[in-house]
C-alpha cells in the first residue's frame, strides 16, 4: 500500500463515510472516489467563474454581430448624423447619444451635490439613533422599480413641472442670453430636463450609501485633529473629510454615472421620444435605451433593427468604459483601507 | 479682515452648510414619501379582488392582473433556480478554490461591471441568442434574460460572504482529512447560509421589478398563458405598456400592479436586509 503518511487522517474520514477502514482496496477505491469528486466540484465551479467571462464575451459578440449590417452600411457616419428616418432607412446615433449625454449631465449636476450633502449629513450631523434608518430610508430609493419612477414621473412629475416649473423657467430666462435658449420652446412637461431630474433621484441612493461609507473610512483621528485646532464642521469636512475620501467619492459617483446612463424604463416615460437635438432641455428628446425599448419591436427591416442593435452596441461600450473606472477606483479605495 | 469679522464669516458658512446639508436630507426622504404616498394612494384605490382574479381586459373595459402575476412569477421562479446554482458555483470558486487565482480577479471585475450594467443591453443579448434564431419571441428566453441578471448579484453576495467564514473552520475539516468540497458544501456553505440566502432575495427583488430585458424577449401577451415556448404576459411590461396608453381603466391597473411589484420587491429587500443583519453590518 503506498504510504501518505497521513493514514489515520484518512480512517477517520471514512469512517465518517461509513467505509470499512480495515479493507485497503476499498479503501483506496473510496479515496480515489473522493479525489475524483473534489476535482470534479473544483472544475464545476471554475467552469460557472469562466461562464461569468463568457456572458460578457457573448454579449459583445452578439451586439457586435447584430449591428453589422449598420456598421457595414453607414460606418462612421452612424455616429455623427441626426437623421432617423425608418422609411428612406437613414439611420444615426447622434441624437441618443446626445440625449443619453446630457440626461445623465443633468441627472449628476443634481444628484452629485446632493449625495454629498446627505452623506455628510449622515456621518457629521446626525443624531447616532437617526443614521440608521435614514441611510436605509435613502437606500430604499434603489430598491424601487424603475418602472414604478417612469409611471410616477409621467402621470405626476411631468405635468406638475408643466404646469408650474416650466413656465417659470421660460418666464424668469426668457430674456436672458443663453438660457433663453435652454429654456425655449412650449412646456410640455416630459422632456430632457424631466428625464434628469428623475434619474438623479434614481441615482442619488448609489452616490449616497458609497460617499457615505468612504466618508465613514477616514479615521476619526484626522478629524478630531482639524477639530482641536479649531476647525468648523463644513471646514472639516471640506478640508480633511472630502480629500481624504476623493477617490471613492469619484468611484461612488461615476457608478451613478453608470446607472443614469443605462437606465431605460423611467427615461422611456418622460422623454418624449424625439430623434433631434434641441438646444432647449425643456423640448422632448430620446436617449439610447428609451430609443431601443420604444421602437425595437416595431421595428420593420433588417437596417432599422441592426441600427438599433448598433445603439445598444454604443451604449455597452460607453456604460463599459464609465463602470470599469468606477469599479477601478473603489477597488483602489478598498485595498487601501485594507492593507 | 478683523478678527471677529472672519470668525463671524467661518461661522456663517459653517451654518450654510450645514442647513444644506440637513436641506438635502429632507428632500432625499421627501421624495421617497412623495413616491410611495402617490403609488399607495393611486395603487390602493384601484386594489379588489377582480385585480387577482381576471385577466387584463380590452381596452375601455375593467379587468384584472391575472395572467401577468401569474407570468411574472413563472419567469422570476424560473429564472432564479436557472441563475442561483450558476452565481452560487462562481461565487464558490472565487472565494474558495481560485481566491487568489488571476481568474477570480478578472472574473471578480467584470462581474461587477455586470452588476450595473444596462439591463435592456442584457435584453437586445437574448433576443440576438434565443428569439431571432427561434423565430418568435418566447417566455424561456424571458427566464434566460431575467437569469443573466440573477447571476452576477448571486456571484458578489455568494463571494463576499463565503470569505467571510473564518479559516480556522476550513483548516479544522482538513485537519480531519475531509475532502475540499465536503468542506465548503458541509462547513461554509453552511456557515455563510443566511448570507447566501440573502443575495438570493436580492436577485429576486432586482428581477421582479426588470421590465427593459422583457420587452423583446418575452414579450407580452393579453391572454391566459403557461406555455413558455410563447410569448407571455408580466407585471413590468404590463405596467409600462397600460400606463402608456390612453385608456384610464388601463392606466389604473398600472397603477395597481405597480403597488404590487413595488410592495413585493420593498418586502423582499426589507427581509433581506434583516437576514443579513446580524452577519454583516449593511
Amino acid at each position: 500500500m503506498p504510504s501518505t503518511g497521513r493514514e489515520p487522517v484518512v480512517d477517520v474520514a471514512l469512517q465518517g463515510q461509513g467505509a470499512f477502514t480495515g479493507d485497503t482496496v476499498a479503501r483506496q477505491r473510496t479515496l480515489a472516489k473522493l479525489k475524483f469528486s473534489d476535482r470534479a466540484f473544483h472544475n464545476l465551479t471554475r467552469g460557472a467563474a469562466i461562464l461569468v467571462l463568457v456572458i460578457l464575451g457573448g454579449v459583445i459578440v452578439a451586439l457586435v454581430h447584430g449591428s453589422w449590417l449598420a456598421i457595414t452600411t453607414f460606418g462612421l457616419d452612424f455616429l455623427t448624423t441626426q437623421s432617423w428616418n425608418p422609411v428612406t432607412e437613414k439611420f444615426g446615433a447622434i441624437a441618443p447619444i446626445y440625449g443619453t449625454l446630457v440626461t445623465s449631465l443633468i441627472a449628476m449636476l443634481i444628484a452629485v451635490p446632493l449625495g454629498l450633502l446627505i452623506a455628510l449629513f449622515l456621518t457629521e450631523l446626525c443624531p447616532m439613533s437617526l443614521r440608521r434608518p435614514i441611510g436605509i430610508a435613502i437606500e430604499l430609493l434603489a430598491g424601487i422599480p424603475s418602472i414604478i419612477y417612469g409611471i410616477w414621473g409621467l402621470f405626476i412629475l411631468a405635468p406638475f413641472l408643466q404646469v408650474h416649473v416650466q413656465p417659470a423657467l421660460i418666464g424668469a430666462f426668457g430674456n436672458v442670453p443663453i438660457l433663453s435658449t435652454l429654456f425655449a420652446g412650449p412646456p410640455y412637461g416630459i422632456g430632457v430636463l424631466t428625464a434628469g431630474l428623475i434619474l438623479a433621484i434614481m441615482v442619488l441612493p448609489f452616490i449616497t450609501s458609497i460617499t457615505r461609507d468612504v466618508f465613514e473610512a477616514v479615521p476619526p483621528v484626522l478629524k478630531e485633529a482639524a477639530f482641536g485646532l479649531g476647525c468648523t464642521t463644513w471646514e472639516v469636512s471640506r478640508r480633511v473629510v472630502l480629500p481624504y475620501a476623493r477617490v471613492g467619492v469619484i468611484g461612488g459617483v461615476m457608478l451613478g454615472l453608470g446607472r443614469a446612463l443605462g437606465e431605460t424604463m423611467a427615461v422611456t416615460f418622460v422623454i418624449g421620444n424625439a430623434h433631434k437635438i434641441s438646444a432647449s432641455i425643456i423640448a422632448p428628446g430620446t436617449t439610447i435605451s428609451a430609443s431601443i425599448a420604444n421602437e425595437f419591436t416595431e421595428a420593420v427591416g433588417d437596417i432599422y433593427t441592426s441600427s438599433l442593435i448598433a445603439l445598444g452596441l454604443i451604449l455597452f461600450v460607453i456604460t463599459f468604459i464609465v463602470l470599469a473606472i468606477a469599479r477601478y477606483l473603489l477597488a483602489r479605495v478598498e485595498r487601501k483601507l485594507g492593507s | 479682515m478683523s478678527v471677529t469679522g472672519l470668525y463671524a464669516s467661518r461661522r456663517r458658512s459653517n451654518t450654510i452648510a450645514i442647513t444644506l446639508s440637513v436641506a438635502a436630507t429632507v428632500i432625499g426622504l421627501g421624495w421617497l414619501v412623495l413616491i410611495l404616498g402617490v403609488l399607495f394612494w393611486e395603487g390602493f384605490s384601484g386594489l379588489s379582488l377582480a385585480v387577482f382574479t381576471e385577466m387584463t381586459p380590452p381596452p375601455g373595459s375593467a379587468g384584472g392582473l391575472l395572467n401577468p402575476i401569474m407570468g411574472s412569477l413563472m419567469l422570476t421562479t424560473l429564472a432564479v433556480l436557472l441563475g442561483t446554482p450558476i452565481g452560487i458555483l462562481a461565487g464558490t470558486y472565487m472565494a474558495e478554490y481560485g481566491r487568489h487565482a488571476r481568474l477570480t480577479q478578472v472574473v471578480r471585475f467584470i462581474n461587477d461591471i455586470l452588476l450595473s450594467a444596462p439591463s435592456i443591453v442584457i435584453g437586445l443579448f437574448v433576443y440576438e441568442i434565443m428569439v431571432y434564431p427561434m423565430g418568435h419571441f418566447s417566455g424561456y428566453a424571458g427566464i434566460v434574460a431575467l437569469a443573466l441578471i440573477v447571476i452576477p448579484v448571486v456571484v458578489r453576495t455568494t463571494e463576499d460572504m463565503l470569505i467571510l467564514v473564518p479559516t480556522t473552520l476550513r483548516e479544522a475539516a482538513f485537519a480531519l482529512g475531509m475532502p475540499r468540497y465536503r468542506i465548503i458544501m458541509h462547513i461554509s456553505y453552511r456557515a455563510a447560509r443566511a448570507g447566501m440566502l440573502t443575495g438570493v432575495l436580492l436577485a429576486v427583488a432586482r428581477i421582479s421589478g426588470e421590465t427593459a430585458p422583457l420587452l423583446f424577449t418575452a414579450l407580452n401577451n393579453q391572454f391566459w398563458n403557461t406555455n413558455l415556448n410563447a410569448p407571455i404576459s408580466s407585471l413590468p411590461v404590463v405596467i409600462f405598456q397600460f400606463a402608456l396608453s390612453p385608456y384610464k381603466d388601463w392606466q389604473q391597473l398600472a397603477w395597481t400592479g405597480a403597488l404590487i411589484t413595488t410592495i413585493a420587491v420593498l418586502a423582499l429587500s426589507i427581509i433581506a436586509r434583516a437576514l443579513a443583519a446580524p452577519g454583516k453590518q449593511t
